[in-house]
């Protein structure tokens, strides 16, 4: 006795816009092979060129998803009605590759679909023989894009992995040049580099791990400005940036373009990592709303970093941006991992998605992209600067001096008391004669040996850490004392270049 | 076998439905929006807004569930008329279909993209599969009204 099969709109033309067909067979697998015998256009649309039910296709049998019975092999009785109901879904484009309609001009081939070329399938073939890989996914990390923020510590290894990986566009905004500092564990870098583009030799670099990518360079810091233009032709955002401005307006524009922070972040001997900015999960102000006062926390050049270190966590952004864009396992979503190297061990923290966040919340009050620099507090360059080396001690401002003025005074003889505020392992490296080393953090209770009645000029190794000094000794009554610019890395640059750099 | 569909490649949208799927785009921005559309020889008369069901994420995904694939089917029987295919946007982008659109398309059916962007629809744009699944061909849109 046959059975039914009710058939949807979009099949009808296939079966002489019958709604139903009576087939024959035992099971759910052996009537939908006798409908696709007797009309046999069904077949491509309803199985892939493997023979497997597409999984657009649901079948149902009576008013059960034949998924949750026994799929194909589930047995039928006599007067069991089975349906054959579309899912239908679709999608923005994530890739340009992905764009099907626009190659649709340029011939029949121009399908969009991305293609493996032998050499591809060779080189990707460990990836190819994983189920949850295979050549679909493997198309997709293709059809895929990253955009890494700085090709430093972070996105040295993220974007070599990424590379080799065969994630076909990597995006690399960044503005340095390489320097003797950066070789401790910046690896797309080597020594031959050292004062090229950092871009140039990432570039080098990762088309040289694989020639089939490609790879976009941004000379550029990300602003306010371009922010959500660069980040929308990409599918993940991995934010490699070392300061809390760049952080937030990274984490505010991911929020607002829709697009997934794979985020990351090193210091000393510890490093963090999550997954920010998807629609379902929290996003980085969710954790902390506000930035820290500028100077608190220190950066890596101030605070030093484990060379080792953004090894591990660059290569977990890495992962969470191929899992993401393979949409397999765990990510990394509502989740804070902190990793601490000296103990070899992982934590994890649980986040929340904040309703009050004033950029992912219910009620956002960021809709657009602000001044992070003011946001984060940290004081705009005085005018004065701009002005160069030459300008006189009248220009600078009250609380400021230069290397090259504080170099004039010390050459007329004028008396002026250097602080350092740097740790002791810094005053070796480096130092300006004469100087005198109280560690910031040893100021609160010592600034009693400093002279009440002497110009005081206190520096650091970049200006920060020293900012905090001069204002505190404000604070205390020090009404002569000053900040140096630039720290002695400036100093270094300007006045004494026979000394070595950090 | 070559089935061919008697309507040809031409799809028009009644004026309050050419609005109401631009409505929708603009309402759900930045997410997508996805709707049935139901009508008669190629001509939209009535529009189905439906939940976008992704576990994707819906600001570059939708997805239609199969109750509520019945439910657009059983709307078009009721009027008399047909499901003639479903529209859905795309906030930020162009309206052209993406490889995913590609993958998970029906023959016969005409998907319209509406392109939203900053909130403000844009391009509309309708496509049918072409019958060995290889490509969509862009349908004429609107070019019979008046």
């Amino acid at each position: 006795m046959p059975n039914t099969i009710h058939i949807p709109t979009p099949l009808r033309p296939f079966t002489d816009k019958n709604e139903s067909v009576e087939v024959n067979g035992g099971t759910v697998g052996e009537l939908l092979a006798d409908l696709t015998q007797k009309y046999t256009g069904l077949r491509k649309h309803l199985y892939t060129d493997d023979g497997r039910l597409r999984n657009f296709v649901n079948v149902y049998l009576n008013d059960e998803d034949i998924r949750y019975l026994q799929k194909e092999s589930t047995p039928v009785k006599p007067g069991d009605a089975l349906s054959i109901v579309p899912s239908v879904a679709g999608g923005a484009p994530t890739a340009p590759a992905d764009r099907v309609g626009a190659g649709l001009q340029t011939g029949p081939h121009a399908a969009g679909a991305v293609e493996l070329s032998p050499e591809e399938i060779k080189r990707y073939s460990r990836h190819l023989i994983m189920p949850e890989v295979g050549m679909d996914g493997q198309k997709k990390l293709k059809a895929g894009s990253v955009l890494c923020i700085g090709a430093g510590g972070l996105g040295s290894p993220a974007a070599m992995y990424l590379a080799a990986a065969g994630v076909g566009r990597i995006g690399i905004v960044d503005f340095d040049v390489v320097d003797y500092s950066n070789l401790q564990r910046q690896l797309l870098h080597g020594t031959s580099d050292v004062g090229r583009s950092k871009l140039a030799s990432a570039k080098d670099r990762l088309l040289e791990l694989n020639p089939n990518i490609t790879v976009d360079t941004y000379e550029t810091t990300v602003t306010s400005e371009n922010a959500l233009d660069l980040f929308r032709d990409y599918d993940v955002i991995l934010d490699g940036t070392d300061n809390f401005p760049t952080r937030y307006l990274v984490n505010d524009a991911c929020v607002l373009t829709g697009k997934p922070n794979a985020y990351g972040s090193i210091f000393r001997f510890e490093g963090q990592a999550s997954v920010f900015a998807t629609k379902e999960g929290p996003c980085y102000r969710c954790l902390y709303p506000e930035p820290p006062p500028p100077g608190l926390v220190p950066s890596c050049a101030e605070g030093g970093v484990l060379g080792i270190l953004p090894g591990i966590i660059g290569v977990i952004q890495g992962t969470e941006a191929i899992k993401l864009i393979l949409g397999i396992g765990e990510p990394l979503i509502g989740r804070f991992l902190i990793y601490d190297a000296l103990k070899m061990r992982f934590r994890e923290l649980k986040l929340r998605k904040d309703p009050d966040c004033p950029v992912c919340g219910t009620h956002p009050t960021v809709t657009k992209l602000i001044d992070y620099e003011q946001f984060c507090g940290i004081r705009p360059e005085p005018a004065a600067h701009t002005t160069g080396a030459g300008a006189s001690v009248n220009s600078a401002n009250s609380w400021e001096t230069t290397s090259v003025e504080l170099k004039k005074r010390l050459d007329a003889g004028d008396d002026v008391f250097i602080l350092d505020v740097r740790e002791p392992n810094e005053y070796q490296i480096c130092r300006i004669p004469g100087s005198v080393l109280i560690p910031l953090g040893e100021l609160p209770r010592r600034y009693a040996e400093l002279p009440a009645d002497k110009d005081i000029v206190a520096h650091c190794k970049m200006g920060g850490r020293s900012a905090k000094a001069t204002e505190f000794l404000q604070s205390v009554g020090f009404k002569r004392v000053k900040n140096l610019r630039g720290g002695i890395l400036d100093w270094i640059d300007k006045v004494d270049p026979s000394q070595p750099k950090y | 076998m070559k089935v061919k569909d008697a309507r040809g490649m031409a799809l028009e949208l009644k004026p309050h439905v050419d609005a109401a799927i631009r409505a929708h785009g603009a309402e759900t921005y930045p997410n997508e929006c996805c709707g049935a559309m139901i009508g008669r020889d190629g001509v939209v008369t009535d529009t189905l807004a439906l939940p976008n069901m992704t576990d994707e994420g819906p600001r570059r995904r939708f997805k239609v569930t199969p109750n509520d694939y019945r439910a657009a089917e059983k709307r078009a029987g009721e009027l008399g008329a047909e499901l003639l295919g479903f529209y859905h946007s795309h906030p930020d982008h162009p309206a052209r279909p993406s490889q995913y659109d590609l993958d998970h398309a029906w023959p016969f059916f005409s998907y319209v993209i509406v392109s939203v962007r900053d909130g403000v629809s844009g391009d509309m744009t309708s496509w049918r599969l072409r019958e060995d699944r290889s490509a969509f061909d862009e349908e004429d849109l609107n070019k019979g009204r008046p």
